[in-house]
């Protein structure tokens, strides 16, 4: 059901040693946990580790070959709470999930973990959602680590190294009885590269066989007085015990000469564009041999703080290259330094901006910055006074316009949006909060629906300040996938527990669409190790709901519009809520088009919808994309010295989903719209009786233009 | 501590110009991810080692989006690439979209130096300006100026529609420009092969291949200039002899009209002669006339050409009966069967969306009739249950086409109903604002006739355009004596286009009234 498939390339999963393993980074994780004898695997999608899940779930089958089981957990406190199995039993268990909103989500399950400790090597890859691509509040993942204690990986951005960093996280997890969590950026997970494969290992203890001998230690449960162990434990064992582990295994890497005035020390995940930016400035040759030494931390947490002075000595100042905001390893190694009475200069944030992206821009400027003023000698000649200025061009900013994502052509959550927004033309403005997932499109233009977003599945709970009600009733916006996520309990139940007077519109696209179309509890699709077609107004009406309207087909504007106004309007004044349910558009069209093609070719009757504009009858005014967005419906500038304004038109890549002359029709636009349907391979008698129907109305056609006037131009 | 080192001691490594870097930026759903495929198989059966990044999630629902691939050759040892590209460090930017090309020169990634810009010039709007209810169409002219001087070689052409023509996608064609434009040291076939390596929809891939590999050798053919006034001159309507006959004296009162006016006139006469008829034909170019006595070659003639768009824009206005006529005309279903590429042995159904209100078929009543029942609220109330509900009109069906064939046939009787008598009011008005400010003030009357552009649409969209239209034009009446006065029209006309509320006219009001109102 997944948007992607990763059927084909999950074959390349069964390689083994000797072999070359040419592929995406997320298939080089999964790889790597077969490798490593991992005994369960699980997480929730979101990106950048959606596909991770994907892979996860497309290599079901060997998966269970070897004895490992997946679980596609409900949130990600669910897939945190699952190392749970690492607690006590010596299996390697992984979880992947998207930071830091995931971590956000997990940290009740990931600091009792890291408090309890654990015995198998317990993995939380976490997608590091930052910067360009970005779908989330710009924090990092790393105050978790600091607050709970569990380790950070940050590997450098290839194969070889991301590969390494699986199989060096789960020893160091089992060498200090603490969970570690492997962080991978949004590029990192997509990055392309090579690397060495070796065989599968079956987990020697298998989950199923742990069943059979029940292990349990109260002094592993998080109640005083174990919890203060804990504590001491974290301090005393575990964190010595990890910083042994990561200096002899030498997981963190020195590059470029063992002395020098200056150094630069970088996350392995931004290894990268330092090492670009010394190429650009003449300090790194193609293969990363630098002339400046470099240290990388490909575990940024806990710091091994000998190693650190031990580079640091000797060197008049030292850059942190660490992109993000707070500056943790920069407080963390002044700190040293200071305490440790060092005179070499840390230089970090202030040479680097405080903020945001660190861009191949922002790179150059800074280690070109801190290399001139701490070392100006290095700089080549051609660096130091280049030679020709920068040209000068002319600013498009002006001209070119932003393009945010939106709703794709056909998607059904445009019809929810275009009837809320007449019900707000006719009823007045409403307070409106929104939730994670495509859905979220609202609140950008045309529709600019919904002013929060405050966590997934909690739109609703949003809006709970306003459950007393008012002359107006607030409304919320709930995804299936928040829904089931967290929506259930946190947003529904407690709107039904609070007599909430309020709206909520829960829009069932029949999977987690936004993420890429992974099966949840409500999808409509069968899956065979999954348990789904569990419908949302069910749950509801356990939950205590009275008021449920459930509208099976989006695209009736009418009926949808109708709807929502009955919601705010009816004079039920406990909580109302519409689920609004149609299929993914983009999903159901890769899955529908090749069967549709299949089925022209093989001759058999076949009806296409697609939309059109009849461009002598559109005016210009472009009500209608203010009631939709949607791609194919664009603007065309005819070739008639009369009319100044572009008309609309729609292209060839229409679904015929039909939004477009709903709302024209329920919000009385224009006549402009029509549905034009081709009829493949007809019927022997609808053929004629077509050819029929075409001959008379031609014969009137002719009538008709024998009587007036016709210009050879098309309605001039 | 290292010793210090003369300036040139650390020359750049020369390996480091081997490094190909190429960036791809389209909009989500265009398939870069497959163009990016094809680069990196190409790039690896050359023997170069590849690395390719992409920012996927929400970007691929219709946002722009990059994806970022760097190259270099096999006998480097173990290259460092970087995963994401810098401002004046691109060799190849390939833009899947106009304004794509624009954002990636407004990024800096495209430079004089060395960046080889491939570029599609064909549109996708973005929704900011799609939702203006004038043109807010952006600069396609201005982007393309920019990659002039930007890019150190430019390959610009349509790549959009050269793919389609063939039966593909424009991942295809702008591989095939990519191969054509040199800068990649592979030859053609070894980009062919990464297509066939691909396996999915290889022959219409390599069509269009094939076609963008042309334009970036050859570029875009010079598009034959426009028939069409040419054509119209030459060619007379076709219909009844009685009818061409007047007609003929229509055109031949064009004639007599100055010559910079003549093409809008004949394109505007055409249009009321197809809206009712010769006679009101006659109408429309008494009302010309009027206006270009008026009128003086030292003005260039600016009044009657205006004058000649709008009258005949306001005299054909949008009535159920034009609608039902348009909709029922054989080029229509012409056009739709073109647009729909319908093959031999398809069939088309076609399904019309009308709603009409209460307004519309009291519009439709006889002048007094219309007015009587249109002020009586319990009939007003009558004819919106009967007839105002959506309604679909197979106007493929003998049904559907009779009735919307039977309402279009209605223009013998449309001069006397009550939307004509408005019209006709509506029209005079305006007019009579018109010849009010000359001869003295000619530019404010050519501004006033400008105005007309703001009444468009149907039913509250038309409602609103016609608030729009009062306003501005009370706005005028408060600059009607200064010399800037045309000025302010037109900005205030310009606001009134630029959203759909009018909060722009609305501000653009409060200063005229800021200094006018007071005076």
């Amino acid at each position: 059901m997944a948007e992607r498939s990763f059927k084909a390339e999950v074959e390349h999963l069964r390689k083994g040693t000797g072999d070359t393993f040419t592929g995406e980074g997320i298939l080089a994780i999964t790889k790597a946990l077969l490798e490593n004898g991992v005994g369960y695997v699980g997480g929730y999608q979101g990106a950048p580790i959606s596909h991770l899940m994907d892979v996860l779930a497309d290599a079901e089958d060997l998966m269970g070959e070897l004895g490992i089981r997946f679980e596609a957990n409900a949130s990600e406190a669910a897939a945190a709470a699952m190392l749970a199995a690492s607690v006590h039993y010596p299996i390697r268990g992984a979880v992947t999930f998207k930071g830091s909103v995931g971590v956000n989500v997990a940290s009740d399950a990931l600091a009792n973990l890291a408090s309890s400790g654990v015995n198998g090597g317990a993995l939380v890859i976490v997608g590091e959602d930052y910067g360009e691509g970005s779908s989330i509040m710009q924090e990092r993942s790393y105050a978790f680590a600091m607050k709970s204690q569990f380790w950070l990986l940050d590997p450098r951005p290839n194969l070889t190294s991301i590969v390494k960093s699986v199989g060096d996280g789960f020893a160091l997890s089992e060498a200090s009885n603490t969970p570690v969590m492997l962080m991978v950026r949004i590029r990192s997970c997509h990055v392309t590269g090579s690397f060495e494969t070796s065989d599968n290992v079956p987990p020697p203890l298998s989950v199923r066989d742990a069943l059979s001998s029940p292990m349990r230690d109260f002094k592993r449960v998080v109640l005083p007085p174990m919890s203060y162990a804990h504590e001491h434990d974290k301090i005393d064992n575990r964190w010595p015990a990890a910083e042994t582990f990561i200096l002899e295994n030498q997981l963190n890497e020195r590059f470029g000469p063992d002395e020098g005035k200056v150094g630069i020390v970088c996350l392995g995940g931004i290894y990268n564009s330092v090492i670009r930016a010394l190429q650009r400035l003449g300090l790194a040759d193609i293969s990363g041999n630098t002339s400046v030494p470099l240290y990388v931390l490909n575990v940024t947490y806990p710091l091994v703080k000998s190693d650190l002075l031990d580079f640091c000595d000797g060197k008049e100042a030292v850059l942190m290259v660490e992109e993000g905001q707070p500056e943790f390893i920069e407080q963390q190694l002044g700190a040293m330094l200071y305490k440790e009475g060092r005179s070499t200069r840390l230089e970090g944030k202030g040479t680097f901006p405080r903020a945001g992206e660190y861009t191949g821009q922002i790179m150059l400027d800074g280690i070109d910055a801190f290399i001139r003023q701490h070392a100006p000698d290095l700089l080549p000649g051609k660096v130091l006074a280049p030679n020709a200025p920068k040209p000068e061009l002319p600013d498009l900013s002006q001209t070119v316009p932003i393009r945010p994502p939106g709703f794709c052509t056909g998607c059904p959550e445009r019809p929810i949006f275009a009837s809320l927004k007449m019900v707000e033309q006719d009823l007045g403005q409403h307070q409106i909060t929104g939730d994670i997932g495509c859905h979220l499109f609202a609140c950008l233009p045309p529709f600019e629906i919904g002013g929060s977003t405050m966590g997934y599945g909690l739109g609703p709970a949003s809006n709970a300040a306003f459950d007393g009600g008012g002359e107006k009733r607030a409304i919320s916006i709930l995804g299936d996938g928040g829904f089931w996520h967290n929506g259930l309990s946190s947003s529904i139940g407690n709107m039904v527990f609070n007599k909430s007077d309020s709206v909520a519109i829960i829009v069932d696209n029949y999977y987690s669409a936004a993420t890429g179309g992974q099966d949840i509890p409500s999808s409509r699709a069968k899956n065979k190790s999954k348990s789904t077609n569990n419908p949302i107004t069910k749950a509801l009406e356990g939950a205590g709901v009275k008021w449920i309207r459930q509208i099976d087909r989006t695209y009736d504007v009418t009926k949808m519009r109708a709807t929502i106004r009955e919601a705010l309007t009816t004079d039920y004044d406990g909580p109302k809520v519409i689920v609004a349910s149609s299929e993914c558009m983009l999903n159901r069209q890769r899955r529908e088009k090749p069967l549709r093609n299949k089925a022209i070719s093989g001759g058999e009757r076949v009806e296409v919808p697609r939309f059109g504009v009849d461009q002598d009858v559109c005016t210009g005014d472009h009500a209608c994309i203010r009631l939709s967005g949607c791609p194919s419906l664009s603007l065309k500038k005819l070739d008639d010295p009369l009319r100044d304004d572009p008309v609309a038109h729609i292209d060839q890549s229409c679904v015929g989903c039909g939004n477009c002359g709903e709302v024209a029709d329920a919000a009385i636009l224009c006549p402009s719209f029509f549905e034009a349907k081709v009829v493949h391979n007809p019927g022997g008698l609808e053929s004629w009786l077509a050819g029929f129907r075409t001959k008379l109305i031609s014969w009137l056609q002719t009538r008709r233009a024998g009587r007036r006037l016709t210009f050879n131009a098309e309605g001039v | 501590m290292s010793l210090s080192l003369p300036l040139d001691a650390q020359p750049a490594d020369p390996a480091l110009d081997g490094i190909i870097k190429l960036a791809v930026m389209a909009v989500g759903g265009q398939g870069g991810g497959v163009l990016t495929n094809w680069i990196e198989g190409l790039a690896r059966s050359e023997g170069y080692h590849c690395q390719a990044t992409s920012v996927a999630g929400v970007a691929q629902r219709t946002g722009a989006t990059i994806y970022y691939i760097e190259m270099a050759p096999g006998t480097v040892a173990a290259p460092v690439f970087s995963l994401a590209p810098s401002a004046g460090d691109v060799d190849i930017i390939i833009a899947a979209e106009m304004m794509e090309a624009g954002r990636a020169i407004m990024r800096g990634f495209v430079t004089p130096d060395r960046t080889t810009l491939i570029a599609s010039s064909h549109r996708m709007l973005a929704v900011s300006e799609k939702t203006v209810p004038g043109d807010g169409m952006a600069s396609s002219e201005e982007v393309k100026a920019a990659a002039e001087l930007a890019a150190h070689k430019l390959v610009l052409a349509d790549m959009d529609a050269a793919a389609l023509r063939v039966g593909s996608v424009i991942s295809a064609s702008l591989f095939g420009a990519l191969a054509g434009s040199e800068a990649l040291p592979f030859p053609r076939e070894a980009f062919e092969e990464a297509i066939r390596a691909g396996g999915k929809g290889v022959e219409a891939s390599l069509r269009a291949f094939a076609a963008g590999y042309e334009l970036a050798k050859n570029g875009e053919p010079e598009k034959a200039a426009p028939l069409r006034p040419a054509k119209a001159e030459i060619v007379a309507p076709s219909g009844p002899k009685g009818s061409r006959d007047a007609y003929s004296s229509l055109e031949a009162r064009i004639a007599s009209l100055p010559e910079p006016c003549r093409e809008m006139a004949r394109a505007g006469l055409q249009k009321v002669v197809d809206f009712q008829d010769c006679a009101y034909g006659g109408d429309y170019l008494d009302r010309l006339e009027a206006l270009a006595a008026k009128d003086s070659v030292d003005r260039h003639f600016k009044l009657t050409r205006e004058a000649a768009k709008y009258i005949a824009n306001a005299m054909a206005y949008d009535d159920v009966i034009r609608v039902a006529d348009l909709k029922t005309r054989p080029q229509r279903f012409r056009r739709i069967e073109a647009e729909m590429k319908l093959a031999d042995g398809n069939l088309l159904q076609l399904t019309d969306y009308l709603h009409p209100r209460a307004e519309e078929i009291i519009g439709l009543l006889p002048a007094t009739l219309g007015v009587k029942l249109d002020a009586d609220p319990v009939w007003r109330a009558r004819i919106d249950r009967w007839f105002n509900r959506g309604r679909r009109i197979r106007s493929d069906s003998l049904r559907g086409f009779l009735m919307l064939y039977v309402l279009g046939g209605l223009r013998g009787w449309r001069l006397k109903t009550l939307r004509h008598r408005m019209e006709q009011a509506h029209l005079d008005d305006w007019l009579k604002m018109v010849s009010g400010y000359l001869p003295d003030r000619y530019g404010m009357a050519v501004e006033i006739l400008k105005c007309r552009r703001l009444i468009k649409g149907y039913s509250d969209t038309h409602a609103r355009g016609l608030t729009k239209f009062d306003k501005v034009l009370a706005g005028a009446r408060l600059v009607e004596g200064r010399d800037d006065g045309p000025d302010w029209v037109a900005r205030l006309r310009e606001a009134a286009l630029k959203d759909e509320k009018g909060a722009d006219l609305d501000g653009a009001l409060k200063t005229v009234e800021s200094f006018a109102g007071a005076g």
